[in-house]
């Protein structure tokens, strides 16, 4: 490829930047604030779109498109303040995880209310008025429009920089992201400020979108592509840096745009399709950059930010009131293939909670004792079901043979991405095992000759004498006991205790002489290989395994589950497992618009039970005894 | 003391968690007045002052600043009252300016009850008062020494214009020096006719600024008196004071 058509992409690639920089500003900014995750925020950029097309389509001409973009701006603007004023504020002083939740929950309603408004088809706005024709660069023609994005960028950039150093606003909130409290015992409403703040993200994530209306068709899938796209601008780029946030977005465009400008290249007889690493090459380069300069590259380390939530209750090993009760609770999972003659449905369905729950234990493991909140978690599971497969399809391994494996190659994934996670915390650990996952994920997806590609691999059927539901059921019943047992014993034993020190105060943990990064290794590792039967047990349940099984998706499920069940108890990861997968089953199966069902059931959760389910009832129960 | 108190504390208890922290505190601070709180680490004196200002989540007792019941209040409210916060730990904002810390402290004028209206804070005249400061407006907070950052810390509270200012620990951690001029600062502050609550271990500093004194140990008031008193009872000093 000559270096014209490249210079071309690099084009291509600085007008899709503008766009990614708007919506990674916005959630630099609130999550500054706020400290929110808001994983809504892709949303807030795909109602952004949605409604710049319908302005430029019913209104149509220079107002209809112009005037559009500027109203779907400000529409999604307000929409930021009502989801602030009626969610958000009742959840600050939930733990962070939590907020995390319910704007996961405003993706999923957000999502269905999109399909509801304007259907499933992916929809193309017209051609932007006065800006409709191309100019030659290079011997091509560039569209006129995108020269107006690249522009766009620096100037929104200058702008919100003037904002935040020029204007008292912008102290404000440069204050409120280092000592929110303090700047409350100066005087501030922070309530007026937080809603100010999320209505300028929520704008900047709109007007991202509303710009893109003329060059990229609105579909149902931005929400998550684009926070994901943006996660990784923002972590690139340094947390709160908004600089950062330009200059990550240029190189993550960049990159992708290369990609795809370069195609498949010959390198002495291997084929690299480099327009296929576009899924994965901005989580590689993430990777690289948590890995060298741990706070992106604008970012600075962050002082110790003053968490505004309650101290969480310490764990407590079981009282012999919940042993009775497990006990209780495991006999009839014993006999529940005896009541499950007529509905052999209800053992599949047993069988797949089984496995969420070893899944989300493993996950809880790391998350709660261990502090660590790994957004990866799939890739275990991934590394586990993939490891049982391939050893079953290339060497005909026996069924056990293959499940024994899955946690072994788990836990060699699980060593070495542990090794560079856990040198890091928070947010970005948590987008480093994120980047890992979809490492493992693309690599899943792209080594067709081994994996099968998108297909996947199919016909891993359990052996005799498992291959019917109710043994299959029963061997992984044994597994998810013995999975749960193990990894509680670890936390009352004085590696626990260690892991839960590094995890309430690392220098202090250090001081008394625990390595707490290694402990945090080694709890990293346990807890993928755990992860990995899970994948293992999956892939035989299922009979097939494929890229999606294992995509972000799951990871996000596992996230769900540990904070429905109450990420503070050793007994929520297995209720909410449960709970998720049977909400997820039932209502999946029977409602159209499952996914704003699901949406406003976590959300019903969240605001109901703060703690989690098991978490809320410990705390009721605890108001009943004393009264 | 003159005329109604400017700040009337009566059964403050405050908890963290499940730990009590304070024992059904009362004390008063009157118009113009400096009250210190004494007693060694621990004994709840920062507590006490989070609690006045709305910053601990489970307390219990009637806190009345300026004749209003402000027990229920949220912390920004209880500020814009006129009450004025300074942290033991100072709380800069390490990545905001000199001047754009005072311009987060920033609250309107208001008058002080009973004398005329005073003059409202600005950089300047806080320049005046802390000419440290104003050799570096621009400096970022991190790059200030500590005892820079505790005179950054009282001047981003004079912005808002209080009328009572609560002094957490101002002598603690800094030069002789610094401790000199806190001291000359809380004279000048009283001049102006401006109450202060002050928490304290150090018996000298105290004895250069207050009027009276009352004791803390284990969360509960043991002592109180004028400042004089104290000074001549080395038995108070010695059980509760001196480590």
């Amino acid at each position: 490829m000559t270096i014209d058509a490249l210079l071309f992409q690099a084009l291509n690639g600085l007008a899709a930047a503008s766009g990614l920089f708007f919506v990674a500003a916005g959630l630099s900014l609130i999550f500054g604030v706020t400290r929110i995750i808001n994983i809504a925020h892709g949303s807030l950029y795909m109602l952004g779109i949605y409604l710049a097309y319908t302005f430029a389509t019913r209104v149509g001409g220079v107002l209809g498109f112009w005037g559009g973009i500027v109203a779907a701006a400000l529409i999604v603007a307000a929409i930021g303040a009502l989801i602030e004023i009626l969610l958000l504020r009742r959840i600050y002083r939930a733990p962070e995880l939590f907020q995390l939740l319910a704007t996961f929950a405003l993706l999923l309603v957000i999502n269905d209310a999109a399909l509801w408004i304007w259907g499933p088809e992916d929809l193309l706005g017209p051609r932007a008025p006065g800006l409709r024709g191309a100019v030659e660069i290079l011997g091509r023609r560039f569209p006129s429009y995108d020269l107006f994005l690249i522009a766009m960028g620096p100037i929104v950039l200058i702008a919100l920089q003037l904002v935040l150093t020029r204007t008292r606003f912008g102290r404000l909130v440069r204050a409120a992201t280092q000592d929110r409290e303090m700047v409350g015992a100066l005087g501030v409403n922070q309530a007026v400020l937080f809603t100010s703040v999320f209505a300028v993200g929520a704008f900047l994530a709109g007007l991202g979108g509303a710009m893109q209306v003329a060059r990229e068709p609105a579909n149902l899938l931005m929400d998550l592509t684009v926070i994901s796209d943006a996660f990784v601008v923002v972590v690139v780029g340094g947390m709160g840096s908004i600089p950062g946030a330009y200059l990550a977005a240029i190189i993550i465009a960049e990159i992708k745009a290369l990609c795809i400008g370069i195609g498949v290249v010959e390198f002495g007889g291997f084929r690299v399709n480099f327009s296929k690493l576009t899924l994965v090459a901005e989580f590689i380069v993430m990777a690289v950059v948590l890995i060298v300069r741990p706070h992106g590259l604008l970012g600075r380390a962050q002082g110790a930010i003053r968490s505004v939530a309650e101290p969480e209750e310490p764990i407590r090993p079981a009282t012999a009131a919940l042993k009775f009760l497990g006990l209780v609770v495991l006999g009839l999972l014993i006999c529940l293939p005896l009541f499950a003659k007529t509905s052999p449905y209800t053992l599949v369905l047993g069988t797949d909670i089984l496995i969420a729950i070893i899944f989300a234990t493993s996950l809880h493991f790391i998350m709660g004792p261990g502090g660590m909140h790994s957004f990866g978690h799939a890739a275990y599971f991934g590394l586990g079901a993939y490891g049982a497969a391939l050893i079953v399809k290339f060497l005909a391994a026996p069924m056990l043979g293959a499940i024994a494996f899955a946690p072994l190659l788990a836990l060699a994934g699980a060593l070495l991405f542990g090794w560079f996670a856990v040198r890091l915390s928070g947010v970005y650990l948590a987008m480093l095992t994120l980047a890992f996952a979809q490492i493992v994920w693309s690599i899943v997806y792209q080594w067709e000759d081994v994996t099968g590609g998108s297909n996947g691999v199919v016909g891993i059927w359990p052996a005799a004498p498992f291959n019917t539901a109710t043994n299959y059921y029963l061997l992984a019943l044994a597994f998810a006991v013995l999975s749960v047992l193990l990894l509680r014993r670890m936390l009352f034993s004085p590696f626990g205790y260690a892991m839960r020190a590094g995890r309430d105060s690392p220098l202090r943990a250090e001081a008394i002489g625990i390595d707490v990064k290694r402990v945090h290794w080694v709890g990293f590792a346990v807890a993928g290989c755990i992860c990995g039967l899970a994948g293992g047990l999956f892939a035989f349940a299922k009979g097939s395994i494929s890229p999606e099984t294992i995509a972000v998706g799951r990871s996000i499920d596992g996230l769900v589950m540990v904070l429905l069940g109450g990420i503070q108890t050793l007994t929520g990861p297995i209720v909410g497992a449960a709970t998720f997968v049977m909400l997820q089953d039932t209502i999946m199966r029977q409602v159209e618009y499952w996914r704003a069902l699901l949406g406003a059931t976590i959300l019903l959760l969240v605001l109901v039970f703060p703690a989690g389910i098991v978490g809320g009832i410990m705390a009721r129960y605890a108001a009943w005894k004393s009264r | 003391m003159t005329g109604e108190p400017v700040l009337a504390v009566r059964d403050l208890s405050a908890w963290y968690g499940a730990a009590r922290i304070l024992y059904d505190l009362a004390f008063e601070v009157g118009r113009g007045e400096v009250v210190a709180l004494m007693g060694r680490n621990g004994a709840g004196k920062s507590t006490t002052m989070k609690s006045i200002m709305g910053m601990i989540a489970k307390k219990s007792g009637q806190v009345t600043f300026r004749g209003r019941d402000i027990t229920s209040l949220k912390t920004f409210e209880i500020a814009r009252l006129g009450m004025g916060f300074v942290p033991e730990d100072r709380r800069i904002f390490s990545d905001l300016t000199v001047l754009e810390n005072l311009d987060v402290g920033r609250q309107p004028p208001r008058m002080i009850e009973g004398t005329a209206q005073t003059e409202a804070w600005t950089p300047e005249r806080l320049f005046a008062l802390f000419p440290n400061l104003g050799q570096m407006p621009d400096r970022l907070g991190n790059h200030m020494s500590g005892g820079e950052q505790q005179m950054l810390t009282v001047a981003r509270t004079l912005m808002g214009n209080p009328l009572l200012v609560l002094l957490d620990e101002p002598s603690e951690g800094v030069a002789p020096v610094i401790v000199e001029q806190m001291a000359h600062t809380i004279v000048e502050l009283k001049k102006q006719g401006l109450s202060i609550l002050l928490s304290e271990q150090n018996i000298n500093f105290a004895e250069l600024v207050s009027d009276r004194v009352y004791v803390l140990e284990k969360g509960q008031i043991h002592w109180q008196g004028s400042m004089a008193e104290l000074s001549g009872n080395i038995d108070v000093q010695r059980s509760f004071l001196t480590v």
